[in-house]
């Protein structure tokens, strides 16, 4: 287990792209939205939180396709469904080396993106808290629509029509924590239910995962 | 031969999984189809005109509240169509009958059609009742959040060319996707009293309904719920039989 995450993590800093590109249209969405919008701070100020959040679900949508469509490609992923390993372990670690490259970045840049937001000072501290908290219930999610789409030859626009409605839940309690702890109100609410989802979908999202990679690898 | 198998039939007891063989099932079917077409239009029709020119106008909403005879059958619909298709995916993953995958393949565009219908239906509602045709409520999120999750089902449908496997992970996305589903439902109540305090569109009118208008739309949500068992008969066979061609063609393939 720990050989694959050491290689997967090995192989997504050296084969550049999931971490850059992720922390890139995560910058470029926040960028864009003043243009969008306007410039006008008090307004940004209330959007703040909510585009981060946004812009961090965007750019893990993004990275996606990419967890795995290569170790399909080059067969990997048949040697590791016949491994030792638990195929719901894989799964798990496959999640977790998305969240090191792209949850982990996110998280560090958005109190950054936040000053272009105008996020107020408060926020950023809640802003960091509750990304830190969901995104590995997208990643682990997303590693489900990549599962179910992977092998597919158009399965980059499916596998985001799939996974969004499922993200429904986590965008709304996340960006939830972080807006009313920018606007410093009482944010455990919300704080809990992220912290259910994350450890629901991390306890239980493993085995739909490896239910589906078995199903396409027949 | 038919005496023969029905001899057989009746000698064990009846038993709902008989009719996981798709002869048995389209025999059923085939048998049950016009009873349920003539029902579903009596319903349809007789609840629709009661409801339309016998009930009188509401007090405060006027005519409009007649929209209530199309809206809340085919909300209901949208819902308990999303459960069928739950249940039958359960089906074929436990106990892989064919027919029951396609009854799910089959119910998911009749579930599509109702969750527009009760969203339009909801927003020419909306435009007399609250002067807009859409808000944030709960209700109307959560169905604009189902009508994703069918469209993503049929999507996943047509994308896969192995139809077992395609029913493996549709079933499988159905599974998932119902509880989050249900995970969003409850989250988007949270989320509209965080963003509005204390507004209250509540659409719960089954409450408060009087018995006049009351009884026009039971007819309604029967008609409804015999239409929908009519549709989803009616294109699972479809689907069975489509199935059964793309076998025949398969098999002169082989032959030549």
């Amino acid at each position: 287990m720990r050989a694959l995450l050491i290689r997967d993590l090995r192989l997504a800093m050296r084969a550049g792209g999931g971490f850059g590109l992720g922390l890139a249209f995560f910058l470029i969405v926040v960028v864009l939205v003043p243009f969008a919008v306007g410039p006008d701070t008090s307004a940004l100020a209330v959007i703040a939180p909510g585009i981060l959040w946004l812009g961090a679900l965007l750019s893990c949508l993004l990275s996606l396709d990419r967890i795995l469509a290569l170790d399909w490609e080059d067969g990997s992923l048949d040697l590791l469904a016949t491994s030792p390993l638990p195929l719901e372990a894989v799964m798990g670690v496959k999640a977790v080396v998305h969240w090191l490259t792209t949850g982990v970045p996110l998280v560090l840049a958005a109190p950054v993106l936040g000053i272009l937001l105008n996020l107020p000072s408060q926020g950023i501290i809640w802003i960091m808290l509750s990304l830190g908290l969901g995104t590995p219930a997208l990643s682990i999610i997303g590693v489900f629509g990549a599962a179910l789409t992977v092998g597919f030859k158009r399965g980059g626009l499916l596998l985001s029509l799939l996974v969004m409605p499922l993200y429904v839940p986590t965008l709304i309690f996340g960006a939830e924590v972080a807006r009313r702890g920018s606007q410093g109100m009482a944010v455990e609410t919300p704080f809990v239910m992220l912290a259910g989802i994350t450890a629901g979908s991390l306890a239980l999202m493993p085995i739909a995962c490896a239910a589906v990679v078995r199903v396409n690898l027949r | 031969m038919l005496e023969q198998k029905q001899k057989e039939s009746t000698k064990k007891p009846m038993s709902i999984w008989e009719y996981a063989n798709p002869t048995k099932f389209l025999r059923l079917s085939a048998r049950l189809l016009p009873v349920l077409w003539i029902c579903a239009a009596t319903f349809i029709v007789g609840g629709l005109i009661w409801g339309f020119f016998f009930t009188p106008d509401d007090y405060r909403q006027g005519s409009t509240v007649k929209i209530i005879y199309l809206h809340v059958p085919s909300a209901l619909m949208a819902i308990n169509a999303w459960f069928m298709m739950l249940v039958s995916s359960l089906v074929w993953v436990v106990r892989r009958h064919h027919v029951s995958a396609l009854a799910a393949k089959a119910a998911a565009p009749v579930g599509l059609v109702m969750t527009l219908i009760a969203l339009l239906t909801g927003a020419i509602w909306g435009q007399p009742m609250w002067g807009t045709w859409w808000a944030w409520d709960p209700r109307l999120t959560s169905f604009l959040v189902l009508f994703l999750f069918y469209v993503g089902y049929i999507a996943l449908w047509q994308a896969v060319d192995d139809s077992d496997a395609a029913a493996d992970l549709t079933s499988i996305l159905c599974l998932v996707g119902s509880v989050f589903a249900v995970l969003s439902r409850y989250a988007v109540n949270f989320w509209n009293q965080g963003l509005h305090q204390g507004a209250s569109l509540s659409l719960d009118k089954e409450k408060n309904v009087a018995d006049v208008f009351a009884y026009p739309l039971y007819m309604c949500m029967a008609g409804f719920i015999l239409l929908f068992l009519a549709l989803v008969f009616y294109r699972t066979g479809t689907e069975i039989r489509l199935r059964r061609i793309a076998a025949l063609i398969a098999r002169e393939r082989r032959v030549i």
